[in-house]
Formats: structure tokens, sequence, C-alpha cells
């Protein structure tokens, strides 16, 4: 059995970011990690004080509970306008936005583009896990060729619904934005390298280097109608042809942080 | 080999996904169907204590922050 006795070191807790209730994420749901690695971020950064972050409108409607920082909620898809908005009345303060991909990529489209164009001070956690999770697993805008949602039940017809929009390379085109990645959350080693890249888009913030995003590939367990572990299987199997990880934007300045 | 460390599942916020018994790489964990949470869940715990590296994998994969890794400080040689 366990040996008590002997004096240990934790290696490993739950970040202080992190509020102690329990989520109502389904199990295994991977919004759990992104935001447990949002927190660790912040706490190793000492930046819990001086955060705000901003919710979106989607599963993650309530992650407001669920850390130890100043919150809001945005209007669907309005998160990146309400961000600009607290950023420049406080410049000083560490201001995020926690989006979705039906919120950032759909009915926000409009809004993260134009925040990205101009630049805004904001880091952004942009979960995409190919569906709306909220309202029952409709298709999305993220939604892969042939994926069966429960809007596009004989699966998604490129012909008639598009193609999947890729956001890390659509916002990495515009000037103003200066580090966007994309990362997933399908294993320890990615999910390793995901808690890095949250780290340096707070950093480029924190230096006034611009807009920062870093693009997620999550789970769906519920909507997409497996068991958490398949689910991570999917990602890997299925998503990642059409979401390549990648820096798709460093900028010189942003080249040279060193974590 | 001994085990390096162990890890404390906090059963408030496990909620049976087994994707940290899925990653284990020694087979440490499983989840235990012996047992419910306040929840409703079958918690995961420790089946192979002597494995476990305290390597991490598990904790950073659990999706509810559940899990607490301690590791062995090194023991001063004797005599
Ligand atoms: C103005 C408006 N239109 C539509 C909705 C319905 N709605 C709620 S959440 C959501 C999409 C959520 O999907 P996503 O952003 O991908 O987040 P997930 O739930 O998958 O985490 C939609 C369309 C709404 N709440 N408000
Ligand atoms: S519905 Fe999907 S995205 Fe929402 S909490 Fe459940 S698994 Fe996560
Ligand atoms: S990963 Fe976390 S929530 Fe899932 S079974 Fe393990 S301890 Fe429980
Ligand atoms: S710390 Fe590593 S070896 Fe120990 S239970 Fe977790 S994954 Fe397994």
């Amino acid at each position: 059995m366990v040996v008590t006795d002997i004096p240990t070191k934790i290696v490993y807790e739950r970040p202080e970011a992190l509020d102690p209730r329990v989520t109502h994420y389904c199990p295994g749901c991977t919004h759990g990690v992104a935001h447990r690695l949002v927190a660790e971020a912040l706490d190793e950064m000492g930046e819990v004080e001086n955060t705000i972050g901003v919710a979106s409108v989607g599963c993650s409607v309530f992650a407001y509970n669920y850390f130890n920082i100043d919150f809001v909620e945005a209007a669907h898809g309005r998160a990146p306008a309400m961000a600009t908005g607290i950023k420049r009345v406080l410049p000083d303060r560490l201001v995020f936005t926690y989006q979705g991909d039906g919120d950032l990529a759909s009915i926000g489209m409009g809004e993260i583009v134009g925040a990205a164009s101009r630049g805004e001070q904001i880091t952004v956690i942009f979960i995409n896990n190919a569906t709306y999770g909220m309202t029952g697993g409709q298709m999305a805008p993220t939604s892969l060729p042939g994926q069966v949602t429960s809007s596009s039940p004989t699966g998604r017809d490129v012909t008639r619904q598009g193609h999947p929009i890729q956001t890390a390379e659509l916002l990495s085109t515009l000037t103003g934005s200066s580090y966007i990645v994309r990362r997933s959350l399908h294993n320890f080693r990615e999910t390793r390298r995901a808690k890095k890249a949250i780290r340096t888009a707070f950093e480029v913030q924190k230096q006034g280097l611009g807009f920062s995003l870093v693009e997620l590939l999550s789970n769906c367990p519920t909507n997409w109608g497996m068991s958490a572990v398949e689910s991570r299987d999917w990602i890997e199997e299925r998503m990642l042809a059409f979401y390549p990880l990648g820096d798709y934007k460093v900028s010189s300045a942003v080249a040279d942080i060193k974590i | 080999m001994p085990a390096k460390g162990y890890i404390i599942v906090n059963e408030l916020y496990c909620k049976a996904c087994e994707l940290c018994v899925t990653d284990c790489p020694h087979e440490v964990l499983a989840l235990d169907m012996e047992r419910l949470t306040s929840r409703g869940y079958h918690p995961a715990h420790m089946v192979k204590p002597e494995a476990c590296t305290a390597c991490s994998i598990c904790a950073v994969v659990c999706p509810d922050a559940a899990i607490t890794v301690h590791r062995y400080e090194k023991q001063k040689a004797e005599g």
C-alpha cells in the first residue's frame, strides 16, 4: 500500500486560481483541462489578482464560477469586444476571453477578426470541439466534412454547408495579430505543450506585444456520442488532419520570449 | 521497483472519466467498482501502487483537477 511515513514532496496539485467548486462539465470534457491550464499559468505568473476573464456563451458560459479571478460574461460572440473595452480602460490588467467554436467562429466571427486586426492587447483561449456543445451538438463552422451532428444527420456536406473554418490559419493572415498557435488536449504531451502556449500568450500581453490566441482542439464526448477515451482518439485520428498543430503567427518580438 | 510516490484522488471532483486510468503508463489506476462517490461516480484509485513513478501524467490529463501527486523525498543513506 501507499507508504505515508516517508516524507514526500507534492509535485502536482490543483492550482489556486481554480475555484474549489465542482464544474458542471460532462465527465472527461477537456473544457476542464483548458480551465486548469489557464489557472496554472496565472498561478505561475503571479497574475491571479490582476486578471479579468471574459466568458462566452456555450458550455463554458459558467466559466466565471470556476476561477478565483475577476470575470464577466459577454453576449454570444461578443467577448472580444468586451475584452477590448476592459483592456483599453484598464491597460495594466491581464484580460482574456474564453470562447468555444460556435461562439467565436460562427456568431462571433466578426468580433474576433476585428479584435485581431486592431491588434488588441488581449489573449483569446479558443476551444475547438467541432460542435455546438451546449445546445445539443449541432453542426459548427468547425465541424469536419462528413461529420454527423444533430443538425447534419447525414454528415456535413461541404458542397452545401461549406468547409471547416481554420481559425488559427485565418487570423494569422492579419497584420494586427502577434501570436496565433494551435495546440490539442488529447494526450499528456500535447496538454503540456498547450500549457506552455497559454503561458506564452499571457506573456505576449504582459509585455504589450499585441493580440494573442491559442486554439485548443478539444472534445465533446456527450454530443459526439462516445466515451471520453474514444473522444480523445477521435481528436487524434480525425481532427488533426484538418487542424494541424503548430505556430501560425509568431511576431519577431514574441519569438524572443523565453519561458 | 519500489514506488517513487503516490497519488491522491479527491473524490469530490472525480467523475470516473477513466482518462487517468487509460493514460497511466504503469497501469497503476482503475475505477473502484465497489464504491460510489457522493455524486454517484466510481472513483479512480490505485490498484498497483508499487508501480507509481510519480510522473504526474494522470494529473495532467484529469479534466477535473482531482489528482494530487506526491513524490517520496530521497532518503539519506543509513549509518
Ligand atoms: C444570440 C444567441 N444565439 C444563439 C444562442 C444559442 N447558443 C447557445 S450556446 C451556442 C453555441 C455554443 O457552442 P460553442 O461556442 O462551440 O461552445 P461549446 O458549448 O461547444 O463549448 C448557441 C448557438 C444564444 N444563446 N444566443
Ligand atoms: S456537452 Fe460537450 S462541450 Fe459541453 S460539457 Fe458536455 S462534453 Fe463538454
Ligand atoms: S481523470 Fe480525473 S475525473 Fe477522470 S477518472 Fe481520473 S481522477 Fe477521475
Ligand atoms: S503519477 Fe504516473 S505512475 Fe503514478 S498513477 Fe499517475 S500516471 Fe500512473
